[in-house]
């Protein structure tokens, strides 16, 4: 256990996802089953058990240290797991732990799941005894649920592949049959054990991916060898159902990073009757109609799902393609095949909450453009504005995981943009700590005159190196204000810096002072040459999302 | 005699009457007692100054041959007469040439232990306990969340970080004066026989340290060497510049702090530190408690730090105590982290 979490402390620290990937390798190589084995269920999010509440830990607290003590001590370091791991006391005697040997991943994973309420607390105080510091931190974040270190399921898979010669995508295939300690896994990418058989009636599969098409790839495409159909604006997700033994339906839906969220969606959950796997979107429809991204994130949002969210919010897949079908493995069939099986298996489907997406017809790529520029009238009708796009696939691809070239494109609309003020700088993170990297920006109140500056987002990407050490030289030299980690930089009429920001797409929003919430916002371009006296105005931008919901074509 | 005729606190510092000398002086004074090197402790521009040989050569490298008006070097354990008032410096492990002073009249003693530690330090002379009747600490980390760990652990972190990363560049953040050198050190103990790289604000006082007899083994300044040789480099600079413009020049590197703060976590992350090592030159918290002990003293004076912990557990323990509320201290040593002024009030008001 002081070994897992010495790795979870370094994780914690660490932001570069390849140094990441590096340390979990290195931790995998070099600690044997089962150990490993639970230190990859903890960091992929899939262990299960019953949390002990913050007050059991403070009962536990009272009873070994000074109130007045364990307050100012609290009030100094802010959190109530790390103050307990800092200042629990080391048992007298020879040693950390004396004569208590720390417990391991595996003995806590395991007594966890089936100790009694009563004796958690004896338990856990005398693994706290025979741990250090590190130690005793890390499993009380495990056990208050509480563990955050930036680690995806996708990296700690990742990370079993990198043992040898396996990809990530070939984890996936296997990995919802399998449990902790995961032995059989490990022997696999090791090369050592023979590929564990996934017996799940429901599995993951890993999805294909699309490239961003550039200009140039039209000349080399031929419009007759590609179908084209819209990209909606909900999330891809991955319906698939089973037989299980007893011949009762097994039914998961999937992220697009394999992540079971089932539970979110009960009511498509139910809906899936069948021995098959969709790929397509999750939608929100209304009478028919498709919601917004954002009417979709309002359900995503909530922890449980309220009967009257399932009416108010009901969840819709409209399907793109169909991977297996009957026991059958669909995928090395070539794409306009698995079309035709998905519509006909879709109508015999009869369920209300399935439809499949429909296909764009075209001759040229002019005429896509066009379809693409007014997607109302090319087929999208109403639901024109929760098109982000289309999707342009060759007629004969079959269906290859990860990100293949040549195979499926996407063409997505092109961003909005505006011109908006620099206001406030602050460092990044990691290798961008030393830089002013991350830009609070915001656009002018009222339609003309001298108004105010009021934030409208936030963006920390889009700039090349080179831009990123013109901007770090321009906050460090028009700071007028330091807030501990944020600085003001001059903004007014004749003073100050533009950036052109680009976004996918924006929405009314409460939360925010000015109303208004961008997704996807990033610098474009920097605006040396304009004075912030020319840069939009709010009006502007309110303007923008009354054209996105009734689904117009967008620039500013 | 009371204790406060022998020993008051003004605001220039601590004041012996009878003798007319200041202890650690803030500000300038006529004749000081300088118990180390860091500068909130030894300041240029006073009088006459006592203190150990290797103290009063640090402040000569730093302020200059002419930092007082006179100076008079004090031999360990040797008291000194001050008229009325004797002087005693002892070892206090904190680093080289620190010293703690015990000051003695009428058979009432008073020692000032300056900055101290009682954890192993190759680089300089270990602590001794000196009983007395009136202890006065620091309290740099006097909170029971501050215990630190093993040296050895913590430089093994940064050991094996630098073998799987062998194409980064190791930066680590330590204080010029005695946390730098006793990382070295630490690291040759380790076996790390390569060369340690140093930022240039290291060179004088480590330079002062290998002529003192302490043993770094090669040490090379980064100054104009090319990036690609920085690669697997372990470099030590002070603590501002770990993520400043200066650590731009490395590749890739791995930010590292070595300092007692780094045992909270949001310490760590305001320095935005990707690495932290545990390594203090200051007591903990059991280190200080059995300190306060072994002196045997029936009364402790709180310098700076984390006053109110320690004055509740010696009263709760029996020893009378108060905070002196000296101000001026722990501005360079373990001075608590923080770059930029002032503490975030509410941040802009921002999109997604
Ligand atoms: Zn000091």
């Amino acid at each position: 256990m002081n070994r897992f979490a010495a790795l979870l402390d370094r994780l914690a620290y660490e932001s570069g996802r390849n140094a990441k990937l590096r340390l979990l390798t290195d931790y995998f190589r070099s600690t044997p089953d089962p150990e490993r084995g639970f230190a990859l269920a903890a960091t992929a999010g899939s262990l299960v058990f019953a949390n002990a509440k913050p007050g059991l830990i403070r009962a536990l607290i009272a009873e070994r240290t000074d109130p007045v003590l364990f307050g100012l001590s609290y009030d100094y370091v802010g959190d109530l797991s790390e103050t307990v791991a800092l200042m629990w006391p080391t048992p007298a005697g020879p040693g950390p732990g004396h004569n208590q040997p720390p417990p391991t991943l595996a003995e806590v994973v395991e007594r966890l799941q089936n100790v009694g309420k009563s004796e958690l607390p004896g338990l856990l105080a005398r693994w706290l005894d025979g741990l250090d510091e590190t130690g005793r931190w890390a499993l009380l974040k495990l056990i208050t649920g509480s563990l955050r270190i930036g680690v995806s399921a996708r990296l700690a898979k990742s990370a079993v592949a990198a043992l040898g010669p396996l990809q990530p995508d070939d984890i996936e295939e296997v990995w919802h049959g399998l449990e902790a300690p995961y032995e059989a896994l490990f022997a696999w990418a090791e090369g050592h054990g023979p590929r564990p058989e996934a017996d799940d009636p429901a599995p993951f599969r890993p999805p294909m991916l699309a490239h961003p098409i550039e200009d140039g790839d039209f000349d080399a495409l031929d419009p007759s060898a590609m179908t084209a159909e819209w990209k909606w604006d909900g999330i891809r997700v991955q319906a698939v159902a089973g037989r299980r033994p007893d011949g009762r339906f097994v039914s998961r839906l999937y992220s697009r990073t394999g992540d079971d969220i089932s539970q979110s969606f009960p009511d498509l959950a139910d809906a899936l009757q069948m021995d098959a796997a969709i790929d397509g979107e999750l939608l929100i429809l209304r009478e028919g109609r498709v919601q917004s991204f954002n009417v979709l994130q309002q359900r995503l949002n909530r922890q449980s799902v309220s009967p009257k969210m399932l009416v108010d919010y009901p969840a819709h897949i409209r399907a793109y393609d169909l991977l297996h079908l009957d026991g059958e493995d669909l995928r090395p069939l070539p794409f306009r095949e698995r079309r035709a099986r998905l519509e006909a298996f879709v109508a015999g489907l009869a369920e209300p909450r399935i439809d499949v997406s429909p296909l764009i017809g075209f001759g040229s790529w002019d005429e896509l453009a066009a379809a693409r520029a007014d997607p109302g009238s090319a087929g999208a009708g109403e639901d024109a504005g929760a098109v982000e796009g289309c999707m342009i696939k060759r007629a004969d691809s079959p269906y290859v995981p990860g990100r293949p070239k040549g195979l499926w494109y996407k063409w997505k609309h092109d961003p909005f943009v505006i011109d908006a003020v620099l206001m406030y700088a602050q460092r990044g993170h990691g290798k961008r700590s030393s830089f002013y990297s991350d830009f609070t920006f915001g656009v002018w109140t009222g339609e003309e005159g001298p108004g105010d500056l009021v934030p409208v987002g936030k963006a920390y990407f889009g700039f090349t190196d080179a831009e990123l050490q013109e901007l770090d030289r321009f906050v460090r030299r028009n700071t007028v204000n330091r807030f501990g980690p944020v600085r003001e930089v001059v903004h007014a009429p004749d003073q100050g810096l533009v950036l052109e920001v680009a976004f996918e797409g924006i929405a009314r929003s409460a939360r925010h002072k000015s109303g208004v919430a961008m997704r996807f916002p990033r610098v474009s371009r920097i605006r040396w040459d304009k004075p912030p006296g020319e840069a939009d105005r709010l009006p502007t931008l309110e303007r923008l999302i009354a054209r996105h919901e009734t689904g117009q074509a967008r620039s500013a | 005699m009371r204790p406060s005729d022998l020993l008051v606190s003004t605001p220039a510092g601590l004041y012996c009457p009878p003798a007319d000398v200041h202890i650690d002086p803030v500000r300038p004074v006529a004749r000081a007692l300088i118990t180390h090197g860091h500068s909130d402790h030894a300041r240029s521009g006073h009088g006459a100054v006592l203190a150990t040989a290797e103290t009063l050569a640090i402040m000569a490298v730093r302020y200059g041959e002419d930092f007082a008006g006179s100076t008079q070097a004090a031999d360990l354990g040797k008291p000194i007469d001050l008229g009325g008032v004797t002087a005693t410096f002892h070892p206090a492990g904190h680093v080289l040439g620190s010293a703690q002073i015990a000051v003695e009249s009428g058979g009432l003693r008073i020692v000032a232990s300056g900055d101290y530690k009682r954890a192993r330090d190759p680089t300089c002379r270990p602590f001794e306990p000196v009983p007395c009747d009136v202890f006065i600490t620091e309290a740099t980390f006097g909170l029971p969340v501050f215990r630190h760990p093993d040296t050895r652990a913590e430089v093994d972190k940064l050991l094996a970080s630098v073998r799987l990363f062998p194409e980064r560049c190791h930066i680590v953040g330590a204080y010029a004066l005695g946390k730098a050198q006793r990382l070295m050190s630490l690291l040759r103990e380790a076996g790390w026989d390569g060369p340690i790289h140093i930022h240039g604000a290291l060179e004088k006082l480590t330079a002062f340290y290998e002529a003192s007899g302490v043993p770094l083994g090669p040490v090379v300044k980064t100054a104009g060497l090319p990036k690609a040789a920085l690669a697997g480099a372990i470099v030590i600079c002070p603590p501002g510049q770990i993520q400043d413009l200066w650590s731009r020049r490395f590749p890739d590197p791995v930010t590292a702090f070595a300092s007692g703060w780094m045992r909270v976590r949001a310490r760590a992350r305001q320095r935005g530190v990707e690495l932290p090592l545990v390594v203090s030159d200051h007591a903990d918290w059991n280190d200080l408690i059995a300190t306060i002990g072994e002196t045997g003293a029936g009364e402790v004076w709180v310098t700076h730090g984390q006053e109110d912990a320690l004055v509740h557990w010696c009263i709760t323990h029996g020893i009378r105590a108060r905070p002196l509320h000296l101000v001026g201290y722990g501005d360079e040593g373990e001075a608590e982290p923080g770059d930029e002024p002032a503490p975030t009030p509410a941040t802009p008001e921002t999109g997604t």
